[in-house]
């Protein structure tokens, strides 16, 4: 079991409900688990298909399971399915040192749609972004999953994009089996959309 | 998820607190458990009716909580060891049989686990399930981790027999919706049968002892048992103190709110001034041990959610405490130091005891701070939406034409499922009333009944398929009987969608996923002698005629069964879908069109959006599922589908 760079270890993974935030946080958990760490994984429900934010408080520790929330300004990674919830994440979790990796693809609010509310300009909001982090990996995850034949694979390719930023304790060896056990039958895309997110990340 | 029937004692695996109450169960050998779906209750049935036939368990989802409990009920009267799991809603309507049960006492091991809600964030209220517990004389404990929602269901059976009385285990969302390491332990493997003691005895109901009754000795009784759990529960493993001898504050807290409370003290660095005492066993709350650690400090904060339950137990068990002990001052809920409702976070407690330990604490950089202050006010708000494809919204799309047309100020009564939406702008903002489930035809009973007071404006009820079966029927039958006059809009999308899409009688399918006898909604509420009609709610036309001729008829209960897929069911099973749609930008005229972009501004299906630039609307081709309904409402016909 490697040393975490911090005891806990925040990670915060964000999006839009149906994006598949707590599918990548299970992923993620499982295969730290496998590598002996105490994981701790709050998600948010009940708004999970209905169009809210969602996120997921993954905890990771050396010692011992903390509880499912992360207190304010005390994520370590924020890891977002959405633009827009990735500054909300920041505005809340954030602080001088986070690493943020982020999809570039909105999922506008139906206040948006309407015309009661704005979202901001993508180039505008990536700037805000990066005004909140220490480290910005930008993906347009969405994009690249619909090459790959659905844009559900965003979610994949993001933890791809984690894992390849080396900022988890894992590497390539130790989330295949996860996919693998996760995905029978759907493995090789996966997979494919795995390699995508580390190649972003410089791999 | 089958990671729970794993035979491995020792390994650990990462588990969901509502997996690991299951786990639990079966590590005590139940044979039988009963549920129906509630958020955040609904995973510990959903993993135990996916291993039941492997694991030669009964696990039915039933008709609603009262009826689980009742069979969970018989089969521990027959000497099997049975768990019965439900929301904060749940327990309400089970709670007529939960207090006689408490009089007759049990057979093996009856466990009832309650998942509370605070912060109502999957609810339509937030309530404090513990108070039943006090209510009815039931032994109660409250899991704080994953590990331990195992461990204690396990030993709630064993406390269940030895006191021969139900005990119900409280858990919360941030506990059964909490993933976190859990070292399995060892399945049972014994055959087990069931009988059921015929006895009956008119002179002494212990022998005969499944009968409540006009036997008061037998609330003696159940006093008695409550004493027996108070002692256990001075030794029970799941209470624990951490912190120095003598402490300047000492907190008390329970459950979810535990790691709030160690996580608090660990970020503020006064582990050597404050003690933290967890109870896992809040009902009877054990006496000694409590007195004991309130010897530790004189300054005591209680941190809880919701209700201020272990806060009145000890400042009850401090009135009779010996004149000459120390004065104690008590923080929490009565002081209005931790707010008196919603969910806790680490967040709260760490400014409480910044407060009262007159500290001051600094959550990150000043200047990022600020920063995200401001920028915070930019992001726009996510209001909670029907999925994209969703029956529902035709329903109410449908309703909300019918209404304005017919033009008397007709309205809806809502009910709880993802239709509850009917008070948003997913669902038109069309619902007036909401609270259990089966009351927006319960109410409608009465609205339907004022004739004789000059009301005139037609009611529509609605209720889910699940939600008919489970608490409607009554409602439906009393209207009929007593001559009421409204609608019941039956939203039959064939699974009980917002928990997880759990099947119901109405489905041809059991819990367990064997075949069932499909309950045939029509029929039965033809038998009661309503009028039926069935129609599909994307015929937008159609379905609002048919609203429209019933609301002319005077008199009666009338039934239209909405019927279509819930859409998130049909994509998972069929994997593609069923058009492509586009908007054609050379017809779409944008605001200039009359309709006052009906498309975007009203119509609000997330998969169809506003391009700002083009001033156009836009399929959302990641979000859109290709249901093609929204082609009906575009004036211009500018929204083309293509079947797949």
């Amino acid at each position: 079991m490697k040393k975490l760079s911090k005891e806990p270890f925040n990670l915060i993974i964000s999006g839009v409900g149906g994006q598949g935030n707590v599918l990548m946080s299970l992923l993620i958990g499982r295969a730290l688990v496998n590598q002996g760490y105490f994981i701790s994984v709050g998600d948010t429900y009940g708004a999970s298909q209905r169009g809210g934010s969602v996120a997921s408080h993954v905890r990771i520790s050396e010692h011992t399971c903390y509880g499912s929330l992360i207190s304010i300004g005390h994520a370590d990674v924020i890891l977002s399915l959405e633009p827009a919830e990735t500054l909300r994440m920041l505005c809340q979790f954030g602080n001088p040192d986070v690493v943020t990796i982020t999809n570039t693809r909105p999922i506008y609010p139906s206040d948006v749609t309407s015309g009661h509310a704005i979202y901001p300009k993508i180039d505008e909001l990536l700037k805000l972004i990066e005004k909140l982090s220490a480290t910005v990996i930008v993906i347009e995850a969405t994009d690249e999953a619909f090459k790959l034949g659905n844009p559900i694979f965003a979610n994949v390719i993001l933890i791809g994009a984690l894992i390849g930023s080396g900022a988890l304790p894992l590497d390539k060896r130790s989330v295949e089996p996860i996919l693998k056990e996760n995905f029978p039958k759907e493995f090789d895309a996966n997979m494919a959309a795995f390699n995508k997110g580390m190649e972003f990340a410089g791999h | 998820m089958a990671s729970i029937e794993l035979d491995a004692p020792g390994t650990t695996q990462l588990l969901l607190g509502n997996e690991a109450i299951a786990r639990g169960a079966l590590e005590a050998g139940i044979g039988f458990a009963a549920s129906y779906p509630g958020t955040p209750a609904s995973e510990i049935m959903d993993t135990l009716a996916s291993i039941a036939k492997g694991m030669g368990i009964h696990a039915e989802w039933s008709v609603n909580e009262k009826v689980a409990l009742e069979a969970a009920a018989g089969a521990s009267f027959a000497g099997i060891r049975a768990i019965a799991s439900m929301k904060q809603n749940g327990i309400n309507v089970a709670c007529d049989f939960l207090i006689n049960l408490t009089m007759t006492g049990i057979g093996k091991g009856l466990i009832l686990v309650v998942a509370d809600d605070p912060g109502a964030i999957s609810s339509s209220n937030e309530q404090d399930s513990r108070n039943i517990c006090k209510w009815m004389n039931i032994p109660l404990l409250e899991p704080s981790n994953a590990q331990e929602a195992k461990d204690m269901t396990k030993w709630a059976f064993e406390l269940s027999e030895e006191l021969d009385t139900i005990c119900i285990i409280r858990s919360v969302n941030r506990i059964g919706h909490t993933r976190g390491n859990v070292k399995l332990g060892e399945l049972p493997k014994r055959e087990q049968r069931a009988y059921f003691p015929n006895i009956w005895n008119m002179f002494d109901p212990t022998l005969s002892k499944f009968a409540a009754g006009p036997f008061p000795w037998l609330h003696n009784m159940l006093h008695q048992k409550l004493a027996k759990a108070q002692q256990r529960f001075e030794s029970a493993p799941f209470n624990w103190y951490v912190g120095p001898d003598k402490a300047e504050l000492l907190i008390i807290t329970s459950g979810a709110s535990t790691s709030c409370c160690t996580e608090a003290v660990k970020e503020l660095k006064l582990d050597h001034k404050i003690g933290i005492f967890k109870l896992g066993t809040t009902w009877p709350i054990p006496e000694n041990l409590v007195e004991k650690q309130l010897s530790r400090s004189q300054k005591v904060l209680f941190v809880e959610e919701v209700d201020p339950f272990i806060e009145r137990s000890v400042m009850e068990l401090a009135a009779n405490l010996p004149p000459d002990s120390p004065r104690l001052v008590f923080y929490g809920k009565r002081s209005g130091h931790i707010p008196s409702y919603g969910e806790l976070h680490p967040d709260v407690v760490i400014n409480m005891i910044v407060d009262l330990m007159g500290i001051t604490y600094q959550a990150r950089d000043i200047t990022y701070e600020k920063k995200a202050k401001e920028l915070s006010m930019i992001i726009p708000g996510r209001a909670l939406n029907l999925c994209p494809g969703c029956p529902h919204r035709a329903t109410f799309w449908a309703v909300k034409n019918a209404l304005q047309l017919d033009g008397r100020d007709g309205f809806v009564c809502g009910d709880i499922g993802c239709y509850a939406l009917g008070f948003a702008a997913g669902g038109y903002y069309q619902s007036r009333t909401m609270h259990a489930m089966g009351s927006g035809a319960g109410v409608a009973n009465g609205l339907g009944n004022l004739i004789q007071f000059g009301f005139e404006q037609p009611v529509i009820a609605l209720c889910g398929d699940s939600t008919f079966f489970h608490a409607t029927i009554p409602a439906l039958i009393n209207g009929v009987y007593n001559k009421s006059n409204f609608i019941l809009l039956i939203l039959d999308n064939n699974a009980t969608a917002m928990t997880g899409f759990q099947p119901h009688p109405g489905t041809g399918m059991t819990g367990a996923g064997e075949q069932a006898i499909s309950i045939n909604m029509e029929a039965l509420c033809h038998s009661l002698g309503a009028h039926v009609e069935v129609c599909d709610p994307f015929e937008l036309e159609n379905t609002t005629a048919i609203l429209l001729k019933l609301m002319a008829e005077v008199g009666g209960v009338k039934v239209v069964i909405m019927r279509r897929e819930c859409e998130m069911v049909r994509a998972k099973r069929e994997k593609r879908f069923p058009y492509v749609v586009h908007v054609d930008p050379d017809i779409c005229i944008g605001e200039a069109c009359g309709c006052n972009r009906v498309c975007t501004r009203v119509f609000q299906c997330p998969g169809l959006i506003w391009d700002r630039e083009a001033g156009k609307s836009k399929i959302d081709e990641a979000v859109c599922t290709g249901c093609g309904l929204c082609v009906e409402i575009c004036p211009e016909g500018a929204i083309i589908k293509k079947a797949t």
